[in-house]
């Protein structure tokens, strides 16, 4: 079992005939994901590596059957191509793209509200059911398939960090999800741990949050309240000065609020396990979750 | 990105929302010429940095004639402004802006961004002006009115009137405000703000409403759409090796420590960071090659942590994904020979090709220090602050 993804899922790629595109697509379908389409307005008719091009999202969806959409758009058509995913009936976006304006998103996300689109992203690397399906940019030779945790996470690289340490302890993973370092994004913590709660294969969960927003307290209210599951969680970013963008558009402390320190101790009061030191989180997961 | 108030009053004029009559001056004489234009008993001579609480620190000076103004304006020109945002340091001033006074009989606060949590825009008043808002917010936080407008529908003018009886307004000010809340709520959308924040919005003694000063950030991501935003930086501002880094499309702070560091991906950057902190050292940066660096992105990368004087040691620390270790390795090899290094150099990293890359770092016969992994690299960087 996994959580929105999996061998079944039919996968498009928006922004297929770019560099980035080509590339990942390429590594997602030699991962087995089912590699059904791409579009790339203009280039309709053409295929890459035998997977078909088209013009448009709705040409392609009703073609091909696809049900996810994987978006490598540059920043400034981004938010276009996200509602065009939705507008065709697209089940699940994976929004890829690093720098779609705050205000763009914010008109995406009340757009998508109440349709029954899942938006992932953006500025993210995407969602992996391990040994079923890749969809986004993380290398898939570092997962481990069968479960039994969940990993949730703002970031990318510190995301694949924290799998390695786990597939180290032989610790597998059900689906591993980065929601994005954005401000405003799609999927949210508490979506992700509430589907984690439910799909019976998931045992437990790794959530790696940083500075910036409130999400990570949100989620450690919902924790408290509705997870039977232990989570152990991390966050990026103590020593981050304030004031200051960190790197990811959402990675900001200010006015006091957002730290990390704010963080970890509503997490603790959750009873979350919370890792202080990166370099143990592999000892600190399996002690929680094989101990 | 962040600009001066007297850039922010332009754009206010644009879109007429009310500033004071002045103008900037970047020399005395030009001070004292713009203020024999505005004809007024009273000028004000403000300092322009991009950090806030320029008052408290004595950038801030009224002038009642002309040589009071080449005074005010020769004092502060050139000063090391210190501020609770500036730093000990402080920021050097360039500019002024010269404005003339006016009879203030209240002060008010508004502010408008977008709030990530509602994926609205929130408008944020209150009567308390003058005051830092997060003051306000902890002390007395009835007393600030909040509008959330959903971007879909705009700013409606309920939302202006919600406003403005939550301020108590009445008459000609209440007029004046619901007139120009339309103009800011445009403004922050036309122009892609991140923060559209005037502290104090004063109603003056005859019932007119006047933006006293003016801030706005904006979102660095829209700023490929704004050219004429992207006029307004100034890089004086900045710290010198941000300015550099942001050249080469790095994502680069600098701090207070003695340890560098280079990182692939802003959280792993972050945590790396912390884990400098817990070694028992302090990060001299943040540094983000960026999830699909390159070479070449690493090599400038340890050339601007190697720029900076007080880094006594480095840790680099990349995960290698899409980037192969071995690819990697060669680059930081390249890169320390062409620049040379002086201090010790820890190098982590893990993924694919990993064992290749370790491999090509210690036959380089260059003084860098493999970790095995991300404790032994904590261990390796105290090592390095013990010695």
């Amino acid at each position: 079992m996994s959580i929105f993804v999996d061998q079944y899922t039919r996968l498009l790629v928006q922004g297929i005939t770019g560099k980035e595109g080509q590339f990942h697509t390429r590594q997602c379908r030699a991962y087995g994901t089912q590699v059904v389409a791409g579009v790339t307005p203009g280039k309709g008719g053409q295929d890459m590596e035998g997977i078909p091009v088209f013009d448009t999202v709705q040409a392609a969806v009703a073609q091909t059957k696809a049900n996810c959409s994987m978006i490598f758009v540059p920043p400034p058509f981004a938010a276009d191509a996200i509602l065009e995913a939705a507008e065709a009936g697209i089940e699940l976006i994976v929004a890829i793209t690093e720098g779609i304006p705050v205000l763009d998103m914010l008109r995406v996300k009340n757009c998508l509200a109440g349709s029954k689109t899942r938006l992932i992203g953006p500025n993210c690397p995407g969602i992996i059911t391990p040994g079923q399906a890749k969809i986004g940019i993380m290398p898939g030779p570092i997962h481990l398939p069968g479960g039994p945790i969940g990993v949730v996470s703002r970031s990318g690289t510190l995301t694949y960090e924290v799998v390695h340490q786990l597939t180290r302890k032989q610790i597998g993973q059900t689906t591993c999800i980065g929601i994005g370092g954005d401000p405003i994004n799609g999927t949210n913590f508490i979506d992700c741990l509430s589907a984690f709660e439910a799909d019976p294969a998931t045992k437990g969960v790794v959530m790696v949050g940083e500075i910036g927003g409130n999400a990570e307290e949100q989620a450690a209210q919902f924790i408290a309240e509705h997870m039977t599951k232990p989570v152990v969680g991390f966050i990026a970013g103590l020593t981050a000065p304030p004031g200051r963008r960190m790197g990811h558009a959402g990675a900001i402390v200010s006015g006091g609020s957002g730290t990390a320190q704010g963080k970890i101790a509503a997490m603790k009061a959750a009873g979350i396990h919370v890792c202080e030191n990166l370099g143990k989180l592999g000892d600190l997961c399996a002690e929680v979750f094989c101990g | 990105m962040k600009i001066h108030e007297y850039q922010a009053k332009e754009l206010f004029a644009q879109y007429g929302i009310p500033i004071p009559p002045g103008a900037m001056a970047d020399n005395p004489a030009a001070a004292v010429a713009v203020a024999q234009g505005l004809k007024t008993s009273t000028v004000v001579v403000k300092a322009q940095i991009h950090a806030g609480g320029r008052g408290k620190g004595g950038g801030v000076r009224l002038a009642a004639n002309p040589e009071e103004v080449h005074k005010a304006a020769e004092a502060i020109l050139g000063m090391q402004l210190i501020t609770h945002q500036t730093g000990p340091k402080g920021q050097k001033v360039k500019k002024v802006l010269v404005e003339a006074g006016l009879d203030i009989a209240k002060e008010l606060y508004l502010s408008l961004l977008p709030d990530r949590e509602t994926a609205r825009i929130i408008i944020m008043a209150s009567e308390a002006g003058g005051m830092d808002i997060e003051t306000v917010a902890q002390a007395t936080p009835e007393k600030i009115i909040k509008v959330l407008v959903d971007p879909l529908m705009g700013l409606q003018p309920f939302h202006c009137r919600r406003m403005a009886f939550g301020l108590n307004l009445q008459g000609a000010a209440m007029k004046a405000f619901t007139a120009m809340l339309p103009n800011l709520y445009r403004l922050l959308m036309e122009k892609d703000c991140s923060l559209v924040e005037i502290n104090p919005l004063i109603i003056t003694r005859q019932d007119t409403i006047v933006a006293l000063d003016a801030k706005i950030n904006f979102d660095d991501n829209a700023l490929f759409r704004h050219p004429e935003i992207r006029a307004y930086r100034d890089e004086d501002e900045e710290d010198p090796l941000e300015v550099q880094a942001s050249k080469y499309n790095l994502n680069y702070i600098n701090m207070d420590g003695n340890i560098g560091n280079m990182v692939n991906g802003a959280g792993l950057a972050m945590a790396t960071m912390d884990i400098i902190k817990l070694a028992g050292a302090e990060p001299a940066n943040f540094l983000d090659v960026g999830g699909g660096a390159n070479a070449e992105m690493v090599e400038n990368g340890f050339k601007i942590i190697l720029n900076d004087p007080k880094v006594k040691g480095v840790l680099i620390n990349i995960f290698g994904g899409i980037l192969r270790c071995d690819v990697l390795a060669q680059g930081v090899v390249e890169a320390a020979k062409k620049i040379g290094i002086s201090v010790p150099v820890v190098v982590r990293m893990e993924g694919t090709n990993v064992e290749a890359g370790r491999k090509i770092l210690s036959e380089s016969g260059l003084n860098l220090q493999t970790a095995l992994d991300l404790a032994d690299a904590a261990q390796k960087v105290a090592a390095i602050v013990n010695a």
